[in-house]
Order: structure tokens, then sequence, then C-alpha cells
């Protein structure tokens, strides 16, 4: 037992019970949480793999900007979470078989014959790190042979916020604004008009 | 027990199927289905991480990186569907979602 395998057994516990916490926590604030504290251990799996950068992003993009956009939706909603929590018995026998019957096949692929005979499965130096930074080589690669997909991946994010935009703005009726538009568009020659006011009877 | 490739993909295996069971479980709430496809995408992530590391393949962690901007955006989008629901309907359960009676 090195130091790495006490991380590895560490990080991975705490990732598996905490994201069992986040199936099956009563109060969904608690859940968001934990999934923040699954990520957490998950970014520390990426950094003992030797993906720096990428478990840096993960901290950024996911417990910085994912988790806490969760955490807004769940206290701005006005949810009852008692009721919310009615089918979870009902269903429970049918989850856990399905997801038995799912980890037995992955598991079962793990330790199949042509995985063992090809021995990557049992491979188990300590992963070959390079000698440049993982930063550097990601971005020779990413700028380059990828370059075409990382501009689509902005692509997708431009409309991810375009699409999130429009689909939560709502205009209200009945709301005073000042609109711009409308100001700047105004006629002088018809804001301004001369009446001739008769004695004692003024004007509708 | 030496870390090998194996004990990272279990641990992804072991994280995916529990996302699915959270699919599963939370009929009721959209929120934590939203959640659970995080933890899947986080599962997926793992497993591409591993072997870029193990087979010394850069392209692993470019997909990884990918996959993670797709579930960025997935999740932003996801939870204006689920903030615009909530405001016609004032529920999140799944069972309501039935507008089109599919």
């Amino acid at each position: 037992m090195t130091l790495y395998d006490l991380c590895f057994y560490f990080f991975s516990i705490v990732a598996v019970f905490s994201s069992l916490i986040v199936i099956s926590a009563k109060n969904t604030v608690h859940s968001v949480l934990f999934l923040i504290l699954s990520f957490i251990n998950g970014s520390a799996l990426f950094v003992l793999l030797g993906a720096e950068f990428l478990a840096m992003i993960l901290i950024v993009v996911y417990v910085g900007a994912v988790a806490v956009l969760f955490l807004f939706v769940v206290m701005m909603l006005d949810i009852n979470f008692v009721k919310i929590r009615e089918g979870f018995l009902q269903y429970m026998p049918l989850g856990i078989l399905l997801g038995v019957v799912l980890l037995t096949e992955l598991i079962l692929v793990l330790i199949s014959k042509k995985m063992m005979s090809s021995g990557l499965v049992e491979y188990s130096s300590i992963p070959n790190f390079s000698q440049n930074e993982n930063t550097k080589d990601l971005g020779e690669v990413l700028y380059t042979d990828y370059f075409l997909l990382f501009q689509l991946s902005g692509f997708i994010l431009l409309i991810a916020m375009i699409g999130s935009i429009t689909l939560t703005l709502r205009t209200r009726s009945g709301v005073k604004k000042q609109n711009i538009f409308d100001q700047v568009n105004l006629d002088s020659k018809n804001q301004i008009v001369k009446k001739k006011v008769p004695l004692n009877k003024g004007i509708e | 027990m030496t870390v090998s490739l194996g004990h990272f993909l279990t641990l992804g295996a072991i994280l995916f199927t529990i996302g699915v069971i959270g699919i599963f479980l939370n009929k009721k709430n959209v929120i934590i289905i939203l959640m659970s496809i995080e933890l899947i995408l986080l599962s997926v992530n793992l497993n591409f991480i591993a072997f870029s590391s193990y087979l010394n393949d850069i392209s692993g962690q470019v997909f990884a990186m990918f996959t993670l901007t797709v579930a960025a955006a997935e999740a932003a989008i996801g939870l204006a569907i689920l903030v615009s629901f909530f405001r016609n309907k004032a529920s999140i359960s799944v069972e309501n979602i039935n507008e089109m009676k599919g």
C-alpha cells in the first residue's frame, strides 16, 4: 500500500458515499451539497491520474458554476419536499434491481477474458506523467488537431446561454418601464400642441 | 492492493450505476434527476481520463473537456426549462409533464 493507493481508496470511497447521499437525501439542498463533495473527490482522482488541468476545470465549472446554479434553483423554487418523496419507496426495488444488473454487467465486461488477456486492466504502474505540464500538453492538441471541435463547443455554450435566457425571460404586463426606443423615436412636432382656451370653458 | 486501471474503471462503473439508480428512485424530483445525470457524466469523464492516463494518450482528456462543456450547457438548459415549467405548473414532478399526451 503506497500513499498513492491510500489516496485512491480514500477519495473513491468518499465519492461513492457522497453520491449515494445525493440520490437518497431527504432535503434537496443537502443533495446539492453532497454533489459538490463528490465533484471535489472526483477532481482529486483526476489529479491522481495526472490530469491537473481538468481537475481544476472540474472545480471551477462544476463546483463554481453548475452546483451553485443548482443551489439557486433549489432555493428559488418553492417546493414541498415531503410530497416529492412519495414515490421513493415505490420505485426502490425496481431501481435497485436495475442497478445491480447494470453494475454486474459493467464489472463482467471488466473481468471478461478479452479485457484480462489484453493486460490493460491490471496495468498498474502509476500513470506515466509527461515531462511537460498537463495544461501545455492539452493546449498543444486542443488548438491544433481539435480546433474545430473546440470552436464548436464554444458555440454550444453560446447557444445554451441564449436558450436559457429566452426560456426564462418573460415580459410582465402592467409594469411601467422606460422604453428608450419609443422615447427617441417620438416626433417632436406632435408633442406640443398650441390650443386656444376659451374663457370659462377649458379644454377636455 | 496496488491501484490499476481496473480500479478506476470499477469506480466509474459504480458511480454510473448510482446515477442510473438515482434517476429511477427520484421520479418526482427533476432536480435530483439532473444531478444524477451530472454524476453519470462525471463517471464517464473518470473513465476517459483513466484510459488517457494509462494509455499515455492526451486525446482522452480533450474529450473529457468537451464532455464537461456539453454537461454545463445541458445543466443550464435543463434548469431553465425546469424554472419555466415550475412557473406554469407549480410543481417539478415528472408525472405532471404530460402536455403532449405522449
